[in-house]
């Protein structure tokens, strides 16, 4: 049987749009050592350091081994994970499976970003394939907008939904002290912003920043040493979809379009095989992967966790507000922080603190046990974790 | 280890110094090889797919979307580790080891020539003080072998004897780019790139792909009656400045190497290790790295190949499918070293057959100057 899992420490910066005062090093190291600190462990406990991030963003080759003293990683084991928007996740994912394997017993992961060294739409844009599609390739902002689209255009949902998804998601980073965008927007502030690609306008879609985020992970022997609330790692699924140039409706379930099929799988073997039948009661919150506002609705129903056009049902009723029903990223969520490298690692992190009880000011009002977390990327590749907070 | 995990097939395209084919026909080449040696679907039968290879080289981010409709990851448990194959390995026998997967699918790809080494090397050196120096991997391994040659009187030629010995390995070997049968005073007299190394004491520019089957062990008897087993494995960083570490001493391959042979049960490596699979892309670097993974005393690698132990026929073999000297690209590098040593392992490594090899060490590494290393040791199946 393999090694069980757990959180034991958490450490992220602060995330901003410029961080002139430090270097990609020393913002990881600031990571780093706030992620030790939680777990009151010393760099020389940790026998493993995993880093994920996307090279183009700052122009390093083999940033890993180019940063291991500022990730502490010399001398010990590890690797660097490198994927897109799921690399976050992924990352942690890779944490998961150093320990479970029984190849590692403190393991650190860290994910990382500093968007203010690089042009990241033209570092995306290179994504697609150089031979077919990148002369008319922007980013990522398209495939957001086919989804956004196509979600209002199946479901009746409307723009106001989505200026509701962004306005609590503003509410929520104002509470979050390492939030980037924390100023608050009323949902007529969201409607009126200028419009970027039809439906979504520029509040509606996530911000670029610089930060980093640093997770301890034990076994469970090890866990229950270090922390008195251990976060255990209930289970995992990655589902990474194909990539074929711009054909997006490959990327999405044809019948359902625009449906992104990653999700639904994703959700849908999670849900199943660790028997939550009723995941509005069996979940209490979900850190998701929320790149723009319209997805934060659309894929509630993708991963299963309501029917089809349910979704802004759910924001309209306030299900999904921080002390509502059933919070949906209560740290503000990807719509109001995003250096891609840690977006997924902060998800984790923000999920555990959730559990732990530790999240402060934006601390959800349920009590909770069971934390979903989902990360996103290209192309529309889907990673899922399932969080508890104890081991049975 | 609750169980052991084991390579079922090997699959490698010819390396060669210019393929001119997509990324993906190369991935294509090596995933069909393995369906057809196992029988099995890459689409249907695999539960996860570890990819290595690098945004840089492919001029792509996310270089892992190219290939998922080549390696029938669609939909599946996919990952992209960076560096260098060998840890792409690594990562796919955790997924094992972890019970979440039984069948898994690594694969590496790099076409070298569509690109100039030296930019993307640039990119890998401290930005903040030592980048716009113009420093490359080439620039900084003449520093060590400087260092290195100088500490322990080791001698160009006895680097020499390296490349002649690798590419000569080479001309046994139907994938390998570059067979030749060279002299010393060739090798020397080969066009200085930086003193101390020539043309010659360099790895070739390269192309190419490998795939590598892995499975639990149940899954692995089941496929297959010549199962290699993942015994041991062992990776470190060593610090990044040059002038922060110990250039002649490798510390970061000492410890990886002695990680993996714990983990295998190894105390003698010298005895007990039949041939030794490794990644050098410098010709010094075959003499150092034997000492790192513990086959000599440090400053005797030079004595090692002088004594002949690392020939095909010598008692310790170094490199007999002719290593990176004879051509293989960045990232593929640690895998085709854990490809070739289970080919050898299998007894089917064809002409460049070490005969009854049954315990082969697999070394792959990334960084300057070999920064960080990976140790895989394999084990025959019915040993």
């Amino acid at each position: 049987m393999a090694q069980r899992v757990a959180i034991v420490g958490i450490g992220q910066t602060c995330h901003t749009s410029r961080r002139p005062d430090v270097n990609d090093g020393e913002l990881i190291n600031e990571a780093v050592n706030n992620a030790l600190a939680d777990a009151q462990l010393k760099i020389k406990d940790i026998d493993t350091v995993i880093s994920g991030n996307m090279d183009f963003f700052e122009g390093h080759y083999l940033n890993d081994a180019m940063l291991a003293d500022y990730t502490g990683a010399r001398g010990k084991a590890g690797f660097k994970m490198n994927t897109g928007g799921t690399v976050g996740t992924l990352t942690f994912i890779s944490g998961c499976y150093c320990v479970s394997s029984g190849l590692s017993d403190v393991s650190i992961v860290i994910g990382w970003e500093k968007h203010d060294e690089g042009p990241t739409t033209s570092c995306i844009t290179t994504m697609a394939d150089p031979a077919v599609d990148r002369p008319f390739t922007v980013g990522a902002l398209l495939g957001m907008a086919l989804i956004s689209g196509n979600y209002m255009n199946r479901t009746g949902c409307r723009l106001e939904h989505a200026a509701m998804v962004r306005a609590q998601a503003s509410e929520n980073a104002s509470r979050n002290p390492n939030a980037h965008l924390r100023d608050r927007y009323s949902v007529k502030d969201v409607l009126n912003a200028r419009m970027v690609l039809f439906p979504l306008n520029l509040l509606m879609i996530c911000p670029t920043s610089v930060g980093a985020c640093a997770i301890v992970l034990a076994s469970e022997a090890k866990a229950k040493r270090i922390s008195k609330k251990p976060v255990w790692i209930k289970d995992h699924i990655t589902v990474h979809g194909e990539y074929n140039g711009n054909h997006y409706h490959n990327q999405f379930d044809l019948p359902g379009f625009p449906r992104t099929t990653t999700q639904m799988m994703a959700g849908k073997k999670l849900l199943q095989r660790n028997h939550i039948t009723e995941p509005l009661k069996e979940l209490q919150v979900f850190e998701m992967y929320d790149p723009c506002a319209f997805v934060q609705m659309s894929w509630l129903e993708d991963f299963g966790i309501c029917g089809e056009g349910e979704g802004w049902k759910m924001v309209e009723k306030g299900m999904t507000a921080r002390d509502g029903v059933f919070p949906v990223s209560p740290s503000g969520g990807v719509l109001c922080t995003n250096s891609i490298g840690d977006s997924g690692t902060v998800r984790v992190a923000e999920a555990a603190l959730q559990i732990r009880g530790d999240a402060g000011e934006h601390q959800v009002t349920r009590n909770v046990r069971q934390a979903l977390v989902s990360g996103f990327g290209g192309a529309f590749w889907t990673d899922l974790m399932l969080l508890s907070k104890s081991l049975d | 280890m609750t169980q052991r995990v084991g390579i079922v097939a090997v699959a490698q395209t010819k390396y060669e110094a210019a393929k001119g084919q997509h990324l993906m026909d190369l991935v294509l080449e090596v995933t069909d090889k393995i369906a057809e040696e196992t029988g099995i679907s890459v689409v249907n039968d695999v539960d996860s797919v570890v990819s290595c290879s690098q945004d840089h080289w492919d001029g792509r981010t996310i270089s892992s979307v190219a290939i998922p409709d080549f390696t029938g990851a669609h939909l599946k448990d996919e990952s992209k580790v960076a560096g260098d194959g060998a840890y792409a390995v690594l990562y796919g026998m955790m997924h094992i080891l972890s019970g979440h997967h039984n069948l898994v699918l690594v694969v590496s790809h790099c076409s070298e020539s569509q690109t100039d080494s030296r930019i993307i090397e640039n990119c890998a050196i401290d930005h903040i003080y030592q980048r716009m120096l113009g420093l490359d991997f080439l620039s900084c391994a003449a520093m060590q072998a400087n260092l290195y040659m100088q500490k322990y009187g080791i001698l160009r030629e006895q680097c020499a004897r390296v490349v002649v010995k690798n590419k000569s390995n080479a001309c046994n070997n139907p994938y390998a780019q570059e067979p030749l049968l060279l002299t010393i005073e060739e090798v020397l007299n080969s066009k200085m790139m930086a003193y101390p190394i020539t043309m010659l004491d360099a790895k070739p520019v390269s192309d190419g792909a490998c795939a590598i089957l892995l499975a639990s062990e149940d899954k692995a008897k089941k496929l297959t009656d010549k199962p290699v087993w993942i015994n041991g494995a062992g990776n470190c960083y060593d610090a990044h400045s040059l002038g922060d570490r110990d250039l002649c001493a490798c510390e970061s391959l000492v410890s990886a190497s002695k990680r993996a042979y714990r983990m295998a049960g190894i105390t003698n490596p010298r005895k007990e290790v039949d041939l030794i699979e490794m990644s050098e892309t410098f010709s010094y670097q075959e003499l150092l790295w034997t000492e790192g993974l513990g086959i000599c005393k440090p400053g005797e690698g030079g004595k090692l190949i002088d004594s002949g132990a690392t020939l095909v026929e010598g008692n310790i073999p170094v490199n007999p499918s002719g290593g990176l000297l004879a051509g293989v690209p960045v990232t593929v590098a640690g895998m085709s070293r854990v490809a070739e040593a289970s080919l050898q392992l299998r007894g089917e490594a064809g002409k460049h057959q070490i005969p009854d090899a049954e315990i082969a060490v697999a070394h792959g590494t990334a960084g300057v100057c070999g920064q960080m290393h990976c140790v895989l040791v394999l084990e025959k199946g019915d040993r």
